[in-house]
């Protein structure tokens, strides 16, 4: 008797890809035709994807699960990825034709713990790290906590679907690099200073993605105001299944010592008050 | 047709093995495939002690194939036993230990533990892992040093021992032997390459460890060569891996005198790999009237040489 299936989830589906929508010269949006994930994935989950059948390149890559799609009638009919080109897996992913097919295999991971009103839930994401914010806001705002997106990224011309958010109901802090839209620098000064301004006995969560600097400046920042922060790492992953032992972070046991853990198994969602940073 | 494998006094169910390092403690697939299905689950390679291995980044993408340099980490052989071990007993998973050492008394430690826990088909001899600083490919790349882990360990256990050869010698054969005239049952390899990437545009390699050993389709041919010649120079099993990506693959690892594969890299492009590599080899097995998979091992036809040149 060959291996079989004995749970529900992870499957590895041969997604159709539905459109592929250009954001930019390095970014997209790929839609891809994948019920069974996109009727298990909870935010922040992600999916191990692979665009060609060829050895080369050779292994999956993991992304966060951007959007849930779903038809007129709510059900769920697929997911979407939040893509940036940067090598030859992803420049596939940026090329990739409507109808082509894509090896997806997932949902895996923890997602993020959603925090119950009246606590705010405050997403601070750098670059392509929005990724698992849209399906995170939605969530939030299901669960009718108040949701806050603070946004950075180089230019005004990387900051996408601001209207999305907004329509969402989505409170929108911004920041450029460049100036070019929002505050000038890192999204990290306005948040210490939203956070100052808070007050003390107010709840709020931090939910962080994005370069590694940032997170590592989130978290600090959400220790010094005492505030719980959960942080989606960005490791290189070779399975994503706890096989290969390839993506760990050194994090902080019961016992005060730091160990490496899988961050596909026990991220890639994590406390981030745990979490050494190089 | 019979699946089913002899590794010296070990029968497995079917040929297909889960390679050390590449699986976890077999118990992380537990409920996405049938561990029971599988020949063999090899599980990560474990030292009495607990160890961190590397600092990330541990992996790299080459041309069809990758670099890792993990530096084995893993919980020791005593969590393992107490904290893995009967899960995979109740899976019912056909379990290889992959035993770590950094002296011989390391080596037999573990071994002996192992030899006392219940459910422990098989140890293999990890004397070939290039990337720790003390024991590993150190024990592996002198004659010397395999044959005294493999006679240390074979004094503390009747288990199945399968010592895992590094390729990174000059004439695997001879390593080969040496097990063999140790008191091994079988022999496994290739280990990975060792090897080296380099970020041009930093000038700093591309995994923390600076070196890593290479794995994927990209070394298939070399590992079978190498399988190719310890079967001429060994009479005890050899297990062979290196790049095993389909069914194909693995039957030509078996010709070349493999009496089963174990597969590593393609599983972390696809964890369903199992069935389709078992229905392909099946379908091998109809096609040229074979009723064993032994009647597949060690078959290369060299009567008259081929001399069609691929690609000339």
């Amino acid at each position: 008797m060959p291996a079989v299936y004995t749970a529900a989830v992870p499957v590895d589906v041969s997604a159709e890809v539905i459109a592929n929508t250009p954001l930019s010269s390095d970014y997209n949006v790929l839609a891809l035709r994948a019920p069974a994930i996109a009727a298990a994935v909870a935010p922040g989950q992600f999916v191990m994807v692979k665009a060609s059948t060829s050895h080369d390149p050779l292994l999956r890559r993991p992304f966060s699960v951007f959007e849930v799609l779903r038809d007129r009638t709510g059900a769920p009919t697929g997911i979407s990825l939040l893509n940036k080109r940067i090598g030859a897996s992803t420049g596939l992913l940026y090329a990739a034709q409507p109808g082509q097919r894509i090896a997806c295999l997932g949902p895996l991971g923890r997602p993020f713990t959603l925090v119950d009103p009246p606590a705010q839930g405050w997403m601070v994401a750098g670059g392509v790290g929005l990724a698992p914010f849209a399906a995170l806001a939605q969530a939030l705002q299901r669960h009718g906590v108040a949701v806050t997106l603070f946004y950075g990224a180089r230019r005004a011309a990387e900051l996408f679907y601001l209207d999305f958010f907004r329509e969402l109901g989505v409170t929108l802090v911004l920041a450029t690099e460049d100036g070019s839209l929002g505050e000038a620098g890192r999204i990290v000064a306005p948040l210490d200073r939203h956070l100052t301004a808070l007050d003390r006995q107010s709840p709020v969560t931090l939910y962080a993605c994005g370069p590694e600097g940032m997170l590592a400046a989130t978290a600090n920042v959400a220790i010094r105001h005492r505030r719980p922060c959960q942080v989606s790492v960005e490791r290189i992953m070779g399975c994503g299944m706890g096989g290969c032992y390839s993506c760990v972070v050194p994090m902080r046991g019961n016992d005060g010592v730091f160990r490496h853990v899988r961050s596909c198994l026990a991220g890639p969602v994590l406390p981030g008050d745990q979490i050494l940073w190089e | 047709m019979d699946l089913s494998v002899r590794i010296g006094p070990l029968t497995l169910k079917n040929p297909l093995i889960a390679a050390s390092g590449c699986f976890g403690y077999g118990v992380e697939y537990a409920d996405t495939i049938d561990l029971s299905s599988l020949g063999g689950v090899a599980v990560k390679g474990l030292f009495l002690t607990e160890r961190e291995g590397h600092p990330a980044p541990r992996i790299v993408e080459t041309p069809a194939g990758m670099l890792n340099a993990i530096g084995l980490q893993g919980i020791g052989v005593r969590r393992f036993v107490s904290e893995k071990l009967p899960e995979l007993r109740a899976r019912r998973a056909t379990v290889i230990v992959n035993v770590c050492g950094t002296t011989l008394d390391e080596y037999a430690e573990v071994s002996r533990i192992l030899s006392d826990a219940e459910g422990v088909a098989a140890i293999e001899l990890n004397i070939s892992c290039p990337n720790i600083k003390e024991g590993g490919m150190q024990f592996g790349c002198s004659l010397r040093g395999t044959s005294d882990v493999v006679g240390a360990v074979r004094k503390v256990t009747s288990l199945p021992l399968i010592p895992k050869l590094t390729p990174n010698v000059t004439d695997v054969a001879s390593f080969a032997r040496a097990a063999e005239e140790a008191g091994a049952d079988a022999v496994s390899l290739v280990n990975t390459f060792l090897a080296m990437v380099i970020d041009v545009e930093t000038r700093r390699p591309r995994i923390s460890n600076v070196l890593g050993g290479l794995s994927g389709p990209a070394i298939r041919p070399i590992a079978v060569r190498m399988v190719y010649e310890c079967r001429q120079a060994v009479t005890i099993p050899i297990i062979g891996m290196g790049g095993i990506a389909d069914a194909r693959d693995a039957v030509e690892f078996m010709i070349a005198g493999a009496s089963a594969v174990q597969v590593g890299t393609a599983n972390f492009v696809d964890p369903f790999i199992w069935s389709s590599l078992l229905d392909g080899i099946q379908d091998y097995m109809r096609r040229h009237h074979l009723e064993r998979i032994a009647d597949i091992v060690g078959t290369l036809e060299t009567g008259h040489a081929v001399v069609e040149r691929s690609g000339a």
